[in-house]
């Protein structure tokens, strides 16, 4: 049985730039639906007693769908934080200048990206398999894990859910919202990443 | 007061002056019923964004896609030609799309079609209730952004149901001809049932225009 992972921080915490009301929500009923469905799925296969990244490594269709929701939703979670955004520091940031020229490209590169997907997505900040840093966009529940693209460094979910109630059909406000929240310090070293795979 | 007349994106006048060379633009097409008619089921916000934001930038990027497009077979670029493809099927079919679903949709929908599609749909799944449950499903089960269809099959003179993602067109990619769409996309609802996707579905049976649905299926069969 997998169990919805704590929150780090308080449903008020990314005010003003994401509410209350849509934490809650995407928290409370979405990233908690996705477990609740999982384990609903999974009960009585050989997936019942796997690990999250096992499943989502394993499996397609439904079982992959949530299984994936969940881990992006918690690596997502943890990209953010309160008392946090402005620019990165310690070693991401050295990274991201040799590998994209300054911090002001990637973001701009990495805005464009956001707002440009179509449909439902998520934006990542990745590691390729050459160790650069590349930006990449995934579909619906899909992350560079499962397309064996790069390791996750930083990620934004740009589903309709995660910004509607607070910035209806303007994503590219949520987005530039969203550099805000970003949590550095999480992502200085990127060794630290290993330990999600 | 929201009305139907209001949505600052100024429509295109349409002149039949093709002999100009120039190509027709498409313009977002007004809703046959005013924001807040088909409430309780869709409330009027969400009709409001979801055809002036919306829809209205599909249009808008339709036209911007396609004036490239035109500039791109005029140099006879064929990378550029293809590399504008997957901005022509969203926003186009985003159009397409939306097109269908407003004219789907009634103040004075609801309860079952009669006559010859009633009895198209009982022939093709066996019930109206059945038929019910298979669109319910085909649309709970989109993952990610999408649409539920009843389509036809000219081919085999069957009514059948399918689901697309994202923007997809229903006609372009599966040759199917659209009868009614259910949009799942979450701007669809989510100001109003939020993650409940099942009960937009729920309540949308109640404003089904099944005179439409009717009309288009008459007009398939032809």
């Amino acid at each position: 049985m997998l169990s919805l992972p704590k929150l780090k921080y308080s449903l008020n915490a990314l005010m003003p730039h994401i509410s209350e009301e849509t934490l809650n929500f995407h928290y409370n009923k979405h990233h908690a639906g996705y477990v609740n469905k999982l384990n609903g799925l999974i009960k009585g296969t050989p997936f019942e007693n796997k690990a999250l990244i096992d499943i989502m490594k394993e499996s397609s269709g439904a079982i992959f769908n949530n299984a994936a929701q969940i881990w992006n939703h918690t690596f997502y979670w943890d990209s953010m934080g309160p008392n946090c955004g402005g620019e990165p520091f310690g070693e991401i940031k050295e990274k991201i200048q040799e590998d994209f020229g300054s911090f002001s490209k990637f973001k701009d590169d990495f805005s464009n990206i956001l707002c440009g997907h179509f449909g439902s997505g998520w934006g990542w900040l990745a590691l390729n398999n050459n160790k650069k840093l590349v930006i990449l966009q995934t579909h619906d529940a899909n992350n560079p894990i499962k397309e064996n693209s790069g390791i996750p460094i930083l990620t934004c979910d740009i589903w309709e859910h995660a910004y509607y109630i607070d910035y209806r059909n303007d994503r590219a406000s949520y987005v530039k919202a969203w550099w805000n929240l970003i949590n550095w310090n999480f992502k200085m070293s990127l060794a630290c990443q290993k330990n999600y795979l | 007061m929201l009305s139907r007349a209001v949505c600052g994106t100024g429509r295109q006048l349409a002149p039949a002056l093709g002999y100009l060379g120039s190509r027709q633009k498409h313009s977002l097409p007004d809703l046959p019923y005013d924001y807040g008619a088909l409430e309780p089921h869709i409330n009027a916000e969400i009709m409001q964004l979801h055809h002036c934001k919306h829809h209205a930038a599909y249009v808008n990027n339709l036209n911007v896609t396609e004036e490239k497009y035109q500039e791109a077979l005029a140099k006879g670029d064929v990378t550029a030609q293809i590399a504008l493809q997957p901005a022509l099927k969203f926003n186009g079919g985003g159009h397409i799309n939306h097109s269908i679903f407003w004219t789907n949709l009634s103040p004075n929908g609801g309860g079952e079609p009669k006559g010859e599609l009633l009895e198209a749909i009982k022939r093709d799944f066996g019930s109206f209730e059945k038929f019910k449950e298979k669109l319910m499903a085909a649309s709970v089960g989109v993952q990610g952004s999408g649409w539920g269809w009843l389509g036809f099959n000219k081919e085999r003179g069957q009514l059948q149901i399918a689901a697309c993602p994202n923007q997809d067109p229903l006609q372009g990619t599966t040759g199917l001809i659209p009868l009614l769409g259910i949009d799942v996309w979450e701007h669809a609802y989510y100001l109003q049932y939020k993650n409940a996707r099942p009960d937009y579905l729920k309540a949308i049976w109640n404003i089904i225009n099944w005179e439409n649905v009717t009309e288009r299926y008459m007009a398939c069969k032809k």
